[in-house]
């Protein structure tokens, strides 16, 4: 019985209720860093150690934070972690941070790592939390990477930087390919999330109103 | 006059072309969350114009005179030009803008309880809006000097309000339309808000 609660803590939000496509939560950070596969990768892996980090943290103070304080107690712990990501990026990723410019920052007031840190952190153990904070960050990752890949793969006919559209097919090797440029532009990125949602919640039966 | 222009240009660049929402995609949460009736997304928009005025410029002081490698330079104890605070610089901006939020509501509590009474709700939504952290942070990537940074503030605002706006009458005219079940709500919207972003990418190569 515990373990399939467990299990379904975990599991839920990579479909069911997914933070992105089902909760609307986060929903900034997954369109802006998806023009390539990497950067979604790595801003994933950041918003994922931030989000377990915090709903640990934030768990087992559950019982010391007051109540009437407990927003900006909660700011302050993910600002925190945030910062550490941050420094980590800039030491080790040098690059991909520079891409990912100002959106490590704002994993800050990402409503994802706040929402689950109000919603399930206060309210529940410290390995439940941690459970929440994966299967959430680890759903937010597959949509990212889902948006990345169709951009990538249609944008720059590349899949984490290697060609997959072969080079003779394009105009300027003689043939006939040209990417769609349309891709990496901002509303190629709405229009590719709102398709996703729709099929999405089509197969989970998910509807609103 | 060179400076007017200029900060004209940086306004209009910054409302239509670098659009903070439909080309950066900040504050989407609130975006989508609140732009289901038309007068509450006025009164959104209207709290981040306000607000995003008030935090951008008092964030450029924040961090050029406190936080820069040798921005404490003026305190005139020796040393200091080698300190760098810069790691400080997000816990410090959303302490502010939480800080800014507060007073401004109690300013306006104070001043004009007809405006407090319409922006009153979402004022304290907006310390946690992608747009105004965002603002500031992009105040510092993009190195600006003070009337920049005020005028950034502020048109960015303005583009919030804008879109939100425009998103809302929108989705008002939706509620007589028949959407596909699973494209109902979010799936909609993200679509509606591709269209107007196209829109809004006309603008780009408009030079003042």
């Amino acid at each position: 019985m515990a373990i399939k609660k467990a299990f379904d803590t975990f599991a839920g939000p990579l479909a069911k209720s997914n933070p992105i496509t089902t909760q609307v939560l986060g929903i900034c950070s997954a369109l802006a860093v998806t023009v390539k596969m990497d950067t979604a990768l790595v801003m994933s892996a950041a918003l994922i150690f931030v989000l377990v980090g915090s709903n640990i943290i934030v768990s087992a103070l559950r019982n010391l934070i007051p109540s009437r304080v407990r927003i900006i107690v909660m700011l302050t712990i993910i600002a925190t972690l945030v910062i550490c990501i941050d420094q980590i990026l800039k030491a080790f990723l040098f690059d991909i941070s520079k891409q990912l410019s100002i959106f490590v920052g704002l994993i800050i007031t990402n409503c994802i790592v706040l929402g689950r840190a109000e919603a399930f952190a206060l309210k529940n153990t410290v390995g439940e939390s941690a459970l929440d904070g994966l299967g959430n960050g680890i759903g937010y990752g597959l949509i990212l990477l889902l948006v990345a890949a169709v951009r990538e793969l249609l944008g720059s006919g590349t899949m984490l930087g290697i060609q997959i559209v072969p080079r003779f097919l394009y105009v300027d090797q003689g043939g006939w390919y040209v990417n769609n440029g349309f891709m990496l532009l901002a509303p190629g990125a709405f229009i590719i999330l709102g398709l996703l949602v729709w099929v999405q919640r089509t197969i989970t039966g998910y509807t609103e109103e | 006059m060179e400076q007017v222009v200029h900060l004209l240009s940086l306004a209009v660049e910054t409302i239509f072309i670098k659009n903070i929402l439909l080309a950066y995609f900040l504050g989407m949460c609130s975006f989508l969350a609140i732009s289901k009736k038309v007068e509450t997304s006025i009164g959104l928009g209207l709290a981040v114009v306000f607000v995003n005025g008030i935090t951008v410029p008092v964030n450029w002081m924040i961090s050029s005179y406190l936080l820069d490698k040798g921005a404490l330079q003026w305190t005139g104890i020796a040393g200091m030009e080698q300190v760098d605070l810069g790691f400080l610089t997000f816990i410090v901006f959303i302490a502010t803008i939480a800080a800014m939020v507060q007073l401004v509501e109690m300013i306006l509590d104070k001043v004009s309880p007809t405006l407090y009474q319409s922006l009153g709700i979402f004022l304290p939504l907006i310390a946690v809006n992608c747009a105004i952290l965002g603002s500031s942070l992009f105040m510092v990537e993009r190195e600006y000097d003070l009337m920049e940074a005020t005028v950034f503030g502020a048109s960015a605002g303005i583009g919030f309000f804008l879109a939100i706006v425009t998103l809302a009458t929108m989705r008002y005219k939706l509620k007589y339309s028949d959407v596909p079940e699973g494209l109902r709500g979010l799936g909609i919207a993200m679509l509606l808000t591709g269209l107007i972003s196209m829109a809004y990418m006309s603008f780009s190569g408009i030079n003042l």
